[in-house]
């Protein structure tokens, strides 16, 4: 531990010489012609083949998703004609892009609702899958990160879209989501999803494809710069303070009730006891005293 | 003056939870006055430039952008909104609480019962004060609220929609609702609180305080600590206490943070809309009231909406006014009561409660129905099917329930007289035999436990007089008196003097039997004549 702290001195002392800036530089270097030998090769495969990505696709698809949407992505159907597994033409990459990235499919047991869970697929199987999903008939692609993020605007258009995206996110999210996107009950047993955390590419994906119960938001409904204003909201209003202090998971009154009569009656009945119980013991004192 | 300083009240634990409503209504006066400061009771619309960034530039009415300016731009204003809210909800939750204290030990009893009614109302009219204060900030969730007001006004037939235009000096949202909710919220409704307030407490100065039954405590005398120093000083103490809670409430729970609600405005809603939890028990008849409508002569009835929202909290509400006149109509009990009982000491007043309040909780909870669903992964549909059964099943069952629990815990009380308390001790007799050892109560518990009266059920006046003429209302005594007898069924008589004095010379004649085994007591029931030795099941004295 010593030794490592000498060497960290060491190291600190030296940050600030002509020579440490050089160092860096090389470092730096190198370690990007590593990376570049490790990885590019297999990009330039990827990218040079757009079929031999489909290809892989459906080998993938035929493993993971093929029992339940068809291995053509027809969809099945079960014996008493209901959906088993949706058709998948038309969906797009950006539905697969969303559904397996954030881990709701493939699906572990059919169910009212898709949890979120963890990710089974790597970026590039689900990139795969996607461009094979893609391949069985035109639908909404991956956003680029342009679409979705506000970062090149000045901080005045940001707090502008952060003002526009909060209006657009309460007409027409609040009345499932929550008025702070803490999420809500739907009909049988669903609900829509807490939105605190979900990154905002999957957030515009779920916009433009209506996953689950969601509405689809196409981009005549509700343009891209409008999607990138509600991502901006959310995004500013995860890193705002809780002003009021803890939030209670924001669930409204319900959980306020709840605090009230936990916390509060329960706190003040305790100092009702406590206040009581103490003039007992000072007339015993008293008694003794006497 | 000096007599009055001196003023004697008993010490108890549940005769502070009044106090805790009276004290947070103190609270609410400090802070209330605080945020009349700078709220604005207008709907006039304007643009907000205050300094919450993400709400600059939207336009919203005066109200919604006074209530922005008092939590971002006044100093201490958020605190302050934040511990009136919360104080709020204290208020009512701790008028619930002491009803149920009053009602449960019947202190409603002759001569209080105008004090009840008091109470009630204070009830009442805290449940509008907060609904209307609820309703000012005009944000999404208290438009909201209002918005649902002025459906269940419209509900009600005939009058239903003159009234909620009069209310609304127009078609609903208009302009004038939140100026006239803020004049009956700060003036109105405080005034008459304000006057009951002191009515109740001059009531129960000129009542005096009821007290436990105990030695040396009877129906002439209150027993206790005299107003100055020692009451004062503990009834001051708790105020203290309550101001700091609520403080401490209000600097670190967040309530009602308008700023993430945004503007109210008719076309949008937010998923957890929910009314503040004093009116949550009829939101959740709301939700699981079927969807009956009748037309009639071209106009529909929503039995949807009037039932569960203007009946029945009408209903429920005279029922929490009427209940110490029912019970003494049926009990025939008109006499003067000062001290207490226990809940098992009055089964069926007990459970009546405990059925009044299942049926309540169960309401609450089908009003939280979609918090349920998402927090504990359940069907929101299922609930509401569960609750539609549940709020008529689950009364009955908790009133059997809870009348059976009271008559054993008199049984047990009994027992514990005439047999004394159990011990722990186990002893083995030379016979191989195991029993516990009892021990006697202390006198004073003795006394506590077998001073309350022996209740007699009402009986019918014969149904015809000396001359043959039938009694008036001979029915509907009779009724009473059938009434009268099922409210004491199973009732269990405390011990009498004679069976104590038995059960101790019981005791004595057993421990000179027990000379034999070793110095220590043993059983002395086989010996007694009325048990058979053989196999019995031992029991101790």
């Amino acid at each position: 531990m010593r030794l490592l702290n000498r060497t960290a001195g060491r190291l600190s002392r030296h940050r600030r010489r002509p020579v440490a800036g050089l160092l860096v530089l090389l470092l730096g270097l190198f370690a990007t012609g590593t990376f570049y030998a490790a990885f590019a090769p297999a990009q330039a495969e990827t990218t040079a083949s757009d079929a031999a990505q489909v290809e892989e696709g459906r080998e993938l698809f035929l493993i993971g998703c093929a029992f339940c949407h068809g291995t053509n992505g027809e969809g099945v159907l079960t014996e008493s004609g209901t959906q088993y597994g949706p058709a998948l033409a038309g969906v797009g990459a950006a539905a697969v892009d969303f559904q397996v990235g954030t881990g709701r499919m493939p699906l572990v047991q059919p169910g009212q609702q898709a949890p979120r869970k963890p990710v089974i697929y790597s970026q590039d199987e689900i990139d795969a899958l996607g461009a094979f999903v893609a391949s069985l008939g035109p639908g909404p692609a991956v956003p680029e990160e342009s679409e979705y993020s506000v970062e090149g605007l000045s901080a005045e258009e940001q707090e502008e879209a952060v003002v526009r995206g909060g209006e657009i996110f309460r007409t027409n999210c609040t009345a499932c989501h929550n008025f702070d996107g803490a999420g809500g009950a739907m009909p049988r047993g669903g609900y829509a999803p807490s939105l605190k955390g979900v990154e905002p590419k999957y957030i515009y994906e779920a916009l433009l494809t209506g996953p689950q119960s969601m509405p689809t938001f196409s981009n005549g409904n509700l343009t891209p710069e409008d999607k990138a204003d509600v991502i901006a909201y959310l995004q500013e209003s995860e890193e705002q303070p809780t002003y009021g202090g803890f939030g209670l998971g924001s669930m409204g009154p319900v959980a306020e009730g709840l605090f009230a009569w936990v916390v509060g009656i329960g706190g003040l009945v305790g100092f009702a006891i406590w206040i009581a119980a103490h003039s007992t013991r000072s007339l015993k004192q008293k008694g003794t005293t006497e | 003056m000096k007599k009055n300083l001196r003023k004697v009240f008993p010490d108890h634990w549940s005769f502070m939870l009044g106090e805790i409503a009276l004290w947070s209504f103190v609270v609410l006066l400090l802070t209330g006055v605080f945020l009349t400061l700078w709220y604005d009771p207008s709907m006039a619309e304007t643009e907000y430039t205050g300094s919450y960034a993400p709400l600059r530039g939207i336009e919203m009415s005066q109200g919604m952008a006074s209530t922005l300016h008092i939590s971002f731009d006044v100093r201490g204003g958020l605190l302050m909104r934040q511990m009136h809210h919360w104080a709020a909800m204290l208020f009512i939750a701790a008028m619930m609480v002491h009803l149920l204290r009053v009602y449960f030990t019947g202190a409603f009893r002759k001569p209080r019962e105008l004090n009840w009614v008091i109470g009630s109302l204070l009830l009442l009219l805290g449940t509008l004060e907060g609904f209307t204060g609820y309703s000012l900030p005009d944000d999404l969730l208290s438009g909201t609220g209002i918005r649902a007001a002025d459906g269940f006004v419209k509900s009600i037939p005939v009058v239903g929609t003159y009234v909620s235009f009069f209310l609304f000096g127009g078609e609903f949202p208009g302009d004038s609702i939140i100026p006239r909710l803020y004049i009956i919220h700060v003036l109105l409704i405080p005034g008459i609180l304000l006057g009951l307030i002191a009515a109740h407490m001059l009531l129960l100065v000129y009542h005096k305080h009821t007290q436990w039954p105990g030695p040396g405590r009877t129906e002439e005398n209150v027993v206790g600590f005299p107003m100055l120093p020692v009451y004062a000083a503990k009834a001051g103490g708790f105020f203290f206490v309550v101001f700091g809670v609520t403080a401490i409430m209000g600097g670190l729970l967040t309530i009602n943070p308008i700023w993430r609600y945004g503007p109210y405005d008719p076309t949008k809603v937010t998923a957890g809309s929910q009314p503040d939890w004093y009116m949550g028990w009829p939101d959740g008849a709301l939700r699981i009231m079927p969807g009956i409508e009748t037309e009639l002569f071209g106009y529909t009835l929503s039995w949807n909406v009037l039932i569960p929202i203007i009946i029945l909290p009408g209903l429920m509400f005279t029922i929490l006014l009427m209940l110490p006149f029912i019970e003494n109509w049926i009990t025939g009990d008109k006499r003067d009561h000062h001290l207490l009982e226990r809940p098992r000491d009055a089964p069926t007043r007990t459970a009546l409660m405990v059925a009044l309040m299942t049926f309540y909780g169960l309401m609450w909870a089908a009003g939280g129905n979609d918090i349920i669903a998402i927090r504990f992964d359940l069907s929101i549909n299922q609930i509401t099917y569960f609750m539609r059964a549940a709020v008529f099943i689950g009364p009955v069952i908790a009133f059997i329930i809870a009348r059976r629990w009271c008559i054993s815990l008199q049984r047990k009380d009994r027992e514990d007289v005439l047999h004394g308390y159990e011990t722990g001790i186990i002893m083995r007799s030379p016979e191989g035999g195991f029993s516990e050892r009892h021990a006697p109560l202390p006198q004073e518990s003795v006394y506590t436990l077998t001073s309350r009266e022996d209740t007699k059920a009402y009986a019918a006046l014969p149904a015809t007089d000396a001359n043959g003429v039938d009694a008036p209302n001979g029915r509907i005594d009779r009724v009473r008196a059938k009434l009268s007898q099922a409210w004491f069924a199973h009732d269990v008589a405390p011990a009498t003097r004679e069976e104590l004095d038995e059960a101790h010379h019981h005791a004595e004649h057993a421990h000179e039997l027990q000379g034999a085994l070793d110095g220590r007591s043993a059983d002395g029931h086989q010996y007694d004549g009325k048990h058979a030795v053989e196999g019995d099941h031992l029991r101790n004295d």
